[in-house]
């Protein structure tokens, strides 16, 4: 199965207070895409609760996640920018300014598209170009995925 | 020789650790099997590990969790950063 970022599934320059709201948009984007319930955005914003902003892996990008479960309706991606960007606690990373949303269905299969995304972010520079885009379609082209059906 | 890359939940940020540390023994043609684990069964993934890559936020819960282990955590700042990740390898396993 290809990942796919229909339009719902991007939230460009939002203007968000604190972490949380960074974490919750990205979670309503993934809720908008039809590849979680409401639910699992609680579920990420707990994971960073439980294990602190160990989430945020690179200079100004944290991957929002939390475990398999029966609020995850499909694998899916969610990319939100953030226009201020906010603090999540991370002694090197921070500040955050692309809060990418991810959800698995299950733990075996994740790995291939996990993959994928390690080789569009190996170019250290896309996180700036994806903090800067302006459109849902650029946002795909740095992230090498298609639309999907439903865009 | 056995790596860990550890999470909070053993899913995402441990496997593009994992993808990223094979990629760094590649390049230093060091072979080694690398496997994600979550930080909860961490001290059983690693008791056979030389080294647990984790992130600096979750380090001092790994060294808590491995308690005596002979396992080198490495703390990994820029999870998609091939050549940080490596120059940590190397110095550790060199």
């Amino acid at each position: 199965m290809t990942t796919t970022l229909p339009d719902t599934a991007v939230v460009l320059g939002a203007d968000v207070p604190d972490w949380r709201t960074a974490v919750r948009e990205s979670g309503r984007a993934l809720t908008r895409a039809k590849v979680t319930r409401p639910e699992y955005t609680e579920r990420m914003i707990g994971v960073i609760e439980e294990f602190g902003a160990y989430v945020v892996i690179a200079p100004g990008l944290a991957l929002a996640h939390a475990r398999p479960g029966p609020d995850v309706l499909g694998e899916g991606l969610s990319v939100v920018t953030l226009a201020t960007p906010v603090d999540f606690g991370h002694p090197h990373n921070d500040p955050v300014r692309v809060v990418i949303g991810l959800a698995v269905a299950n733990a075996e299969e994740h790995v291939a598209s996990v993959a994928r995304l390690a080789n569009v972010f190996n170019d250290l520079g896309v996180i700036d170009r994806l903090a800067q885009a302006t459109d849902a379609d650029e946002v795909r082209v740095l992230l090498g995925v298609p639309a999907g059906g439903e865009a | 020789m056995r790596i860990i890359a550890v999470c909070g939940e053993g899913i995402g940020t441990s496997a593009i650790l994992k993808v990223n540390a094979e990629r760094a023994l590649d390049r230093l043609g060091l072979s080694a099997s690398v496997d994600a684990s979550d930080l909860a069964s961490v001290a059983d993934a690693a008791a056979d590990a030389q080294v647990v890559l984790t992130s600096t936020e979750l380090a001092a819960d790994v060294r808590a969790k491995l308690g005596r282990s002979f396992a080198e955590i490495i703390e990994i700042v820029n999870y998609f950063d091939v050549e940080e990740i490596g120059s940590k390898l190397e110095r550790s396993l060199g």
